[in-house]
């Protein structure tokens, strides 16, 4: 069970934007993550606007705006890949430093790229992170399977998401199993030699893999004992509702309109 | 209802790596028959399970079930008929939610909507896990999975059911509300089991099997109480 609560982003709650239909809330996350992609540099009242939409939207959805801004924190590793932009664009110099007999200049124009980068990934993980956060798996599914995802991808990632808790949960049994057995006498050092130690982890790599293996078989066997012919069927959806589609195009429209105004801004 | 939903003549069959598994089965099942498949592991149980079902085919020998020989050409039909629940329920529950599984075999008869959910829900009523619906099957107990992968046969409307080891890892508890529900099923039923008291309790009539054949078959009573071939055959007689 631990391994499952550690591994869904979902939390459940019973917010406006948890009932919010999974149509309509992947298609805007998706497009206000286009949006913020497609948005100038440095146009800083246009990221202010969307990071309260963002925030509002957590507030919203009564996720704790504290675990929100944790989560959102994904986007750092993503920024980092943008830090050499500091040194290289060429423009106005800042500041010189030394580094390894290297000197850099850190330039003005670096300065706001590389800040533009940083706001907008923040921003685009943030809409990430609020959607899993208030949509559950097979919802979600349902919607990129209306988005026109096609239905044998997500029946892979309906599989592979029920069978990952199980494969965590093997892997913790074997792991549980090892350390139970993992104990030492008084006065000699605990473990056996490094490569010992890199057999035993590798044999239950491939253990777990074997195990897999045939409970893939064995679901597969299971699958075709109802009927299961190599197609994957699903039922249709039911349809969205006036005023869902109202709040598709409501975002939608907001969106385009921040778009607009950024560009009119650098303009 | 066919008379004789189940009927296995002379099956023969041998696994790709040359293992002989089943070596000349014969078995008649009649109408609303429970039957238990007792013996000791690599008896052939699970093997004989899976040839009900037309997963694995035999070498030789045949099988109908309700009139239909089980062929390439009657598999989907036969399929429809017996419903076959396997001894770990994570096999068997492979979707995300517990309507999704329950759903699967009537999405899979081609269905209308209401017919679907119509038979979901009664599947769900007669395992009494109707507010069930919407759980994901990976958040439930051992008990409730057992119940919900039978479910996930009933909503077929089978005419067979097929069960292998349906009380192996439940607690008392959960054991004794999974006997009284089999008890409430009216279908014809073959299970295969270690568990001979519930099979005292439950099943009127015991087939023993031992390396790939039938070695007895007979009313439970006779069975369990002959200590010798229980003995023989990996079974312990029950104490009282």
């Amino acid at each position: 069970m631990s391994g499952a609560n550690s591994l869904t982003p979902f939390l459940a709650g019973s917010s406006l934007i948890h009932a919010l239909d999974a149509r309509v809330k992947v298609p805007l996350t998706l497009a206000f993550i286009l949006t913020v992609s497609f948005l100038p540099f440095g146009v800083w009242p246009v990221y202010v606007l969307l990071l309260a939409l963002t925030v509002s939207a957590a507030l919203l959805s009564e996720i704790g705006l504290a675990r929100f801004l944790r989560r959102s924190l994904l986007a750092l590793p993503f920024a980092l890949a943008a830090l050499p932009l500091l040194f290289t664009i060429p423009g106005e110099a800042l500041a010189r430093f030394s580094l390894f007999g290297l000197t850099l200049t850190l330039s003005g124009p670096g300065l706001v790229r590389f800040a533009s980068i940083a706001v907008k990934s923040w921003l685009s993980v943030q809409a990430a992170v609020l959607m899993a956060a208030t949509t559950d798996l097979p919802e979600m599914l349902l919607a990129l399977r209306a988005l026109k995802l096609p239905r044998l991808l997500a029946a892979v990632i309906g599989l592979m998401w029920r069978y990952l808790f199980v494969l965590v949960d093997e892997a913790g049994r074997l792991l549980r199993a090892r350390e139970a057995r993992s104990g030492s006498r008084e006065g000699a050092p605990r473990g056996g030699g490094l490569a010992w130690r890199a057999r035993v982890a590798g044999g239950m790599a491939g253990s777990l893999l074997l195990r897999s293996l045939e409970r893939s078989d064995r679901v597969y066997t299971a699958m075709l004992a109802r009927g299961y012919d190599g197609e994957v069927r699903s039922l249709p959806h039911p349809p969205l509702s006036a005023r869902a589609w109202g709040i598709l195009a409501a975002g939608l429209l907001l969106l385009a309109l921040i778009l607009f105004l950024s560009r009119w801004m650098v303009a | 209802m066919h008379h004789s939903p189940v009927l296995i003549e002379n099956l023969v069959f041998r696994y790709p790596d040359g293992h002989a598994a089943l070596q000349g089965v014969t078995l008649s099942v009649a109408a609303g028959e429970k039957i238990a498949l007792v013996g000791p592991n690599g008896a052939g149980k699970s093997t004989l399970l899976l040839q009900l079902n037309g997963i694995l085919t035999p070498q030789s020998g045949r099988i109908e079930i309700c009139g239909l020989e089980v062929n390439p050409k009657n598999l989907a039909r036969v399929r429809a008929l017996v419903g076959l629940v396997f001894q770990l329920p994570d096999d068997q529950l492979f979707s995300p939610t517990v309507y999704d599984d329950v759903a699967f075999g009537p999405i899979y008869q081609g269905l209308t909507r209401e017919e679907i959910d119509r038979r979901v829900e009664a599947a769900l009523d007669a395992v009494h896990m109707r507010d069930y619906l919407k759980r994901t099957s990976y958040h439930l107990s051992v008990g409730e999975k057992k119940r919900i992968a039978i479910a996930t046969v009933l909503s077929m409307q089978p005419e067979v059911l097929v069960l292998d080891e349906p009380t192996a890892g439940l607690d008392p508890r959960a054991r004794r509300s999974l006997i009284e529900l089999l008890r409430e099923l009216p279908q014809t039923a073959i299970i295969a089991t270690h568990d001979l008291a519930m099979v005292r309790e439950l099943l009127p009539r015991t087939v023993v099997m031992d390396g790939g054949r039938v070695i007895a078959d007979g009313p439970t009573a006779q069975i369990l109480a002959d200590e010798a071939l229980l003995e023989a055959h990996g079974l312990e007689a029950l104490k009282c």
